[in-house]
């Protein structure tokens, strides 16, 4: 065989943090509500009733994951709305105690963007600092809190320099302050253990296209007793908090996703682990290649990076011609073309972010497939340094004068 | 409107920010699971409920004890009969 005939057949997905790949066992749960099984749930009959009784069913599957009743579990259409959910609608429903919410410089977009817009809306809005893993200091969120804080959202684990944040103890300072506590937790729930009663958080979003589920199906997990301001108004479901005939299909894939993940995780962790760490030790090779995020305390598939004198997006197209898939920092990052707001926040040099690249592991990846892209990886960096105007470095430039304003 | 102070009830539900139809659908729920004489407690902003709560308990016979209002939202007691 061809070495081109090998390339052409050859497909690693590294890309999990953007999306996995449906378990085959999650599709066949879907597909009678794809098919025979469409009623709406809200209908009195019995395709109705199946319809809710395998909502209800989905509903105790997701909790199980994370230890939360069933009743504490709201279904969403995404990770993203989950966090619009949890930070608007608690800021709404408490804004007659204070008007001061707290977020971290390492939140995805759908938290940032709800503070900002909770900020033109006559909120006040703390963005908090990282350090150069990625992490928040519990300390720092203490003294972040006023008389007016009624919401703190922090990420658990962070999709683009795949570092977790010491969630248990910022939700203990929280709930000392008497201080509402939110995790983003798309990228960690069914990735690492998980268990919302032993973190102490009050609200948590997740997605279940990050286990191997279906996309268009998350869940926010809201404390038993906590008022929230819905943020769909409309019908019924889910007790009133968040209308819209149900995506059916999605939630029960989701369900069934989030068995799976419960009885496999630590087989799943092991395995990504073994993966990850392969990658970091094979890639120690290439000359001025820095990892990004925490070095141990990290998602077990994520390994990140910064490639000094080239550019993610580079890499990105170059690994593709090799059928390896992989990502630059967050999808919006790669399609505005600039440097990640994280990894500024982190303090990375502005002209070495833009060479970001993020491999993020999962079930369906192998060890030939990981020795495969360090065959490809070093081949394609030296190329690119070659044809680089900085490969010899930043000339007069000095690297820390790129950094980016904050 | 008939004010009251120091109810008891023996079941409550919080459904503060949620719209018509939550209050309704909340009491056909909840005082199936009572028994007669048994007092629901529903906590609630929706001034809808002012109106609908009242004529609910009129239409299926039920006594609407009364309620308390506190400024930010409204307890209604309804004795299930």
């Amino acid at each position: 065989m061809s070495k081109r005939d090998k390339t052409e057949m050859k497909r690693c997905y590294f890309d999990h943090v953007a999306t996995n790949p449906l378990h085959p066992d999650v599709f066949d749960s879907m597909v009678p509500y794809l098919k025979e099984d469409f009623g709406n749930p809200l209908s009195i009959y019995e395709l109705g009733v199946r319809a809710r009784d395998a909502i209800e069913k989905s509903r105790e599957q997701v909790a199980s994951l994370i230890n939360a009743k069933p009743r504490e579990i709201i279904f969403t259409s995404s990770g993203a709305e989950a966090n619009n959910f949890a930070l608007r609608g608690i800021a709404l429903a408490k804004q007659n105690e204070g008007k001061h919410v707290v977020v971290s410089r390492a939140e995805h977009h759908s938290i940032q963007n709800s503070a900002r817009f909770l900020e033109r809306n006559g909120f006040a809005v703390t963005f908090l600092p990282i350090d150069k893993y990625g992490i928040v200091d519990p300390e720092r969120v203490r003294k972040s809190i006023i008389k007016e804080t009624t919401i703190i959202s922090i990420i658990h684990g962070s999709s683009e320099v795949g570092t977790i944040e010491p969630i248990k103890e910022i939700a203990r300072i929280a709930k000392e302050r008497g201080v509402i506590f939110h995790t983003d937790s798309v990228a960690t729930t069914g990735n690492i253990p998980l268990n919302v009663k032993e973190l102490g958080v009050d609200l948590l979003s997740l997605a279940a296209h990050q286990f191997y589920g279906p996309k268009g199906a998350g869940a926010l997990y809201v404390r038993e007793g906590l008022r929230i301001v819905p943020l769909i108004y409309g019908g019924i479901q889910e007790g009133g908090k968040r209308a819209g005939t149900e995506n059916v299909p999605a939630i029960v894939g989701m369900g069934k996703a989030a068995e799976l993940a419960k009885a496999e995780l630590l087989c799943r962790m092991e395995h990504a682990k073994k993966l990850r760490d392969r990658v970091i030790e094979g890639l120690k090779g290439i000359e001025n290649i820095y990892l990004t995020g925490h070095p141990v305390g990290r998602l077990p598939g994520h390994a990140s990076f910064c490639v000094e004198y080239i550019e993610g997006e580079a890499m990105l197209l170059f690994l593709a011609t090799k059928g390896i898939y992989a990502a630059s920092g967050s999808a919006c990052t790669s399609k505005a073309l600039k440097a990640s707001p994280v990894l500024l926040s982190m303090g990375i040099p502005a002209a070495l972010a833009q060479g970001s690249i993020v491999l993020s592991l999962g079930i369906d990846n192998t060890e030939e497939d990981i020795e495969y892209f360090l065959e490809e990886f070093p081949q394609i960096v030296r190329r690119l340094r070659e044809i680089s105007p900085y490969a010899r470095g930043w000339g007069d430039r000095k690297l820390e004068e790129c950094i980016a304003k904050r | 409107m008939k004010f009251v102070e120091n109810i008891k009830s023996d079941l409550t539900t919080d459904i503060v920010y949620l719209m018509c139809p939550m209050h309704l659908l909340q009491l056909e729920e909840l005082t199936k699971g009572l028994e007669n004489g048994q007092i629901l407690e529903i906590v609630t902003d929706y001034d809808g409920a002012l109106e609908d709560i009242p004529a609910w308990c009129a239409r299926t016979g039920n006594e609407f004890i009364g309620l308390k209002d506190l400024g930010d939202y409204y307890k209604f007691y309804v004795k299930k009969r």
